[in-house]
């Protein structure tokens, strides 16, 4: 029998990416895709890539009524309305996978210093398990609730992790992030208008970007140490994807190739999605978000600079897949004794 | 058939035909590295590599 599961804010990018997903799952059936805004309307009218491909419209419902007909629920909600519904949904005991920041982190007071406000439901926070089953797969087996990853977090701390695991990290780390417009979400400002857009490589936070709490939350949690972060995002000229570029400053005896590729394999040895990216033929020699898109690879590699002692550690992921959708799918598939593989295999696009 | 030989640069496999002559080259699949052929053994699987000289080439500064 398909496990039920359903949509709360369907009409986001993220929530079209999760029913493009969906709809290809051979273990589940969508019996909501909920949107107060677009209620009774086709989904192809907001997703026009999935017109015949899911013949559903999207339902008006109460959240908690969609729920009731629901074993597991996506609520792709802002943050900020998660953390409103979501109790009540847990008492329904329904599974959950927030895309949103609610229950990312795992030390309530960060959400006043990262957030901005007071986490209503700090004893909630703990049941949520960070959804990235590159550091969470055991926890993910069978859990209830999960919590997707910022998409830069995850694109910084897949190429971050298996160096903080080695310990080989000394100091703070510097993060640089490109990413696409699709990262700002699907409403329009004076910002996203295209004239204003098309074309920029605009530092929209140079600093205090809030995923920088997730990433250092889960460089600790790898590594049982603490890393400080240093970050900046910048916009660019694309609508899908990311490239995290992290600084690494280390030894000079760690100025070693084979050294770090230990590190990745040792780490990353049998993940289904991820791929190394650091080599010496073809025009792709290093990570680049154009290779990844519509796929839930993370391409990572590295360079050595022993100028610096520096490792630039390089990620690049399609921000609605693995930074996004696709580790939901790939934690729902774990959290339902699925192959996590299941709706995730198509191979990214080139070119494009 | 091909001979499984480890990547000394990245710990990668590289995969030796077990009819490949001495002198041809092979590479890493994921990082690239290229290898020359010494002598392979089909029969006890096993083949020797070392390192073969790269020209370094312009890829789109």
């Amino acid at each position: 029998m398909s496990t039920k599961v359903s949509i709360i804010g369907a009409s986001g990018y993220v929530g079209g990416e999760l029913l493009r997903l969906l709809s290809r799952h051979p273990g589940v059936e969508i019996v909501a895709a909920h949107s107060r805004v677009h209620a009774g309307e086709y989904v192809h009218r907001v997703h026009p890539n999935l017109r015949g491909v899911l013949s559903l419209q999207f339902t008006g419902e109460d959240p908690v009524s969609v729920a009731s007909k629901s074993d597991l629920v996506f609520l792709s909600v802002p943050h900020g309305a998660s953390v409103k519904l979501t109790p009540k949904l847990v008492d329904m005991g329904v599974r959950i996978i927030d895309m949103s920041a609610d229950f990312r982190l795992k030390d309530p007071s960060a959400y006043k210093l990262w957030y901005h406000y007071e986490h209503p439901y700090p004893d909630l926070l703990g049941r949520f398990v960070y959804g990235l089953p590159e550091l969470h797969r055991e926890e993910l087996r069978g859990a209830r609730y999960a919590s997707a990853p910022g998409c830069n977090a995850a694109a910084a701390i897949l190429a971050l992790a298996p160096l903080a695991r080695s310990g080989m990290i000394r100091g703070t780390i510097v993060v640089d992030v490109k990413v696409g417009s699709s990262g700002a979400g699907g409403k329009p400002s004076l910002a996203t208008h295209f004239s204003e857009r098309f074309g920029v490589v605009r530092p929209y936070a140079p600093a205090g970007h809030r995923h920088v709490a997730e990433i250092e939350q889960e460089l600790r949690a790898v590594s049982g140490r603490e890393h400080a972060v240093a970050m900046s995002a910048h916009s660019v000229n694309m609508v899908r994807g990311i490239l995290s570029t992290s600084h690494v400053f280390v030894d000079s005896g760690d100025m070693d190739p084979a050294k770090v590729w230990r590190a990745y394999r040792e780490m990353y040895r049998d993940e289904p999605f991820i791929r190394f990216v650091r080599d010496k033929k073809g025009i792709f020699r290093y990570p680049d978000p154009k290779i990844v898109v519509g796929s839930n690879f993370a391409d990572i590699g590295f360079e050595l600079d022993p100028h610096t002692s520096r490792i630039v550690a390089l990620s690049a992921i399609d921000n609605l897949m693995k930074g996004a959708a696709g580790s939901a799918l790939q934690s729902m598939n774990l959290m339902l004794g699925f192959d996590e593989r299941t709706a995730l295999d198509a191979a990214p696009l080139h070119p494009i | 058939m091909v001979i499984k030989v480890q990547c000394n640069e990245c710990g990668g496999t590289i995969e030796v035909p077990d009819d490949a002559l001495p002198g041809e080259i092979v590479s890493c699949p994921d990082c690239g590295t290229e290898y020359e052929v010494v002598s392979v053994d089909a029969r006890a699987g096993r083949a020797e590599l070392r390192p073969a000289e790269e020209v370094k080439e312009d890829w789109g500064e």
